[in-house]
């Protein structure tokens, strides 16, 4: 199969065009994490009209609970969450200038809308290879929501991140695709 | 009669917690290996190759496989000649969660309440304890860390005799179509019918933690609708986590019990391709 394309982070919108759904990337830089509840806060501040504590222009925000680091390692096991759980709060997001998500499985009509709009993409990591993840990252801290535990907000530095493209500004969907290619 | 101390159920519970989640059993990795051997989609088999690196990487450093190190869920043979000494039974199956999640470093998942405060427990216990009453004088303990993607991707459905064996294929097909990527295929697919409401979904969860992978239904007529429903669920084209390919689904397993005249409950319940279990006798 093709090479996988590098990217690093912040995204620009010349990345996210030339990304098309089953390209296999590998992602570097900062990213932030965050899943249902750093999510829910993040709504209300936009709703109060209140600043976020992350700039989310060009960045990605990876669904993740990792669970603890053992002694020596920056991170315990780091895999993806199921994204359809933040499909209600990503549109706002996209509008607010996220570049980009990651997470496993299917993203709601609305979530593929807003990607094509705002020119964003959504990253699927493979689900269950927590512990490959894990050597991908390098360093990360709590920058936000302490309080949730595994769902806090993290910022975390990763090298060579595999991701394959799940959604793209096209409107392309990989499980469409895939069954489309694939099914009998 | 055997006596057997309760510190060693709990000693036991422990280490079962940290050696699934860190390993998974060679009928599983069997299966993985044969799907990657037929899998044609490029996408998915570097979804395999990722499956394989990982599972290397966890076993030499003692790493979760996966992030979510799931419910704590027990199926516990318990011998009718044992005694149990030593305090609490489900009390001692609860610490050696609590240790083997703590000492093991696994995520611990369980909130207090399912609703109200989604407060964590902090030790992800209380655990789901079955336990069976057998004959002899040992205790059976089956440990599996069932993780909340694959166990949100269930269902039960109380059929009418009617519906036949046609509506119980098509409900499964259905429902593993609509799941699409979201139970991290290739899964395991626990299918129960008939019983009650309650004993339906318990035979869903025996059928998915069948051992070994593949192995089927003793009636040869429910064997061969477990052989149609794999070889249906992969003609899918799902594929390795949904990306599209030949591999949905590595095996069928389907659990029966008898039924009301009025009834045909049918249950199905998947697990992951981290398809994690590990059983000791004490």
């Amino acid at each position: 199969m093709a090479e996988a394309i590098k990217l690093t982070t912040p995204l620009e919108k010349q990345d996210m065009e030339k990304l098309r759904v089953g390209d296999r990337v590998l992602l570097s830089g900062k990213i932030y994490t965050g899943r249902d509840m750093a999510h829910r806060r993040f709504l209300e501040l936009i709703e109060k009209g209140e600043k976020l504590p992350i700039d989310l222009r060009g960045q990605i925000i990876y669904y993740v609970g990792p669970t603890p680091a053992k002694p020596g390692y920056p991170i315990g096991s780091c895999g993806p969450t199921t994204s359809y759980r933040m499909d209600k709060f990503t549109p706002t997001l996209h509008k607010m200038g996220l570049a980009a998500s990651i997470g496993k499985g299917k993203r709601s009509p609305a979530v593929r809308e807003a990607i094509k709009e705002y020119q964003g993409v959504y990253f699927v990591a493979t689900g269950g290879v927590a512990a490959l993840i894990c050597k991908s990252v390098k360093s990360s801290k709590v920058i936000a929501y302490d309080d949730l535990g595994p769902e806090a907000v993290r910022e975390m530095e990763v090298v060579d991140l595999p991701l394959t493209v799940g959604n793209d500004c096209q409107g392309g969907d990989v499980f469409e695709e895939g069954v489309k290619k694939y099914g009998k | 009669m055997r006596e057997i101390e309760t510190k060693q159920v709990a000693e036991t519970v422990a280490q079962l917690c940290m050696d699934a989640n860190y390993e998974l059993p060679d009928d599983v990795v069997a299966a993985l290996e044969k799907a990657r051997e037929n899998e044609v989609s490029d996408v998915g088999k570097a979804v395999f190759d990722e499956i394989f690196e990982n599972m290397k990487i966890a076993k030499e450093e003692r790493l979760p496989m996966c992030q979510d190190c799931g419910s704590a869920v027990l199926m516990i043979e318990l011998g009718q000649d044992v005694h149990l000494i030593g305090g609490d039974f489900y009390e001692a199956v609860n610490e050696g969660v609590k240790k083997g999640y703590q000492d093991g470093y696994l995520r611990k998942s369980m909130t207090y309440d399912p609703v109200l405060t989604r407060a964590n427990t902090k030790d992800n216990t209380p655990a789901i304890i079955h336990v069976d009453i057998v004959p002899g004088e040992k205790v059976k303990i089956l440990f599996c860390p069932k993780g909340g993607g694959c166990e949100n991707m269930s269902a039960i459905k109380m059929m009418s005799a009617g519906d036949g064996m046609e509506g119980v294929k098509k409900f499964v097909v259905d429902f593993v179509r609509n799941a699409s990527g979201n139970p991290c295929p290739p899964t395991v697919i626990g299918i129960g019918i008939g019983g009650t409401f309650d004993k339906c979904a318990y035979l869903a969860k025996k059928a998915v933690l069948r051992s070994p992978l593949g192995s089927h239904h003793p009636d040869e007529r429910y064997a061969q609708v477990e052989k149609e429903l794999l070889e249906e669920i992969n003609s899918l084209g799902i594929g390795p986590m949904g990306f599209g390919g030949r591999t949905t689904a590595l095996g069928v397993h389907i659990e029966t019990h008898p039924a009301h005249v009025a009834m045909m409950p049918v249950a199905l319940n998947m697990n992951c391709h981290v398809a994690r279990q590990k059983t000791a006798i004490i």
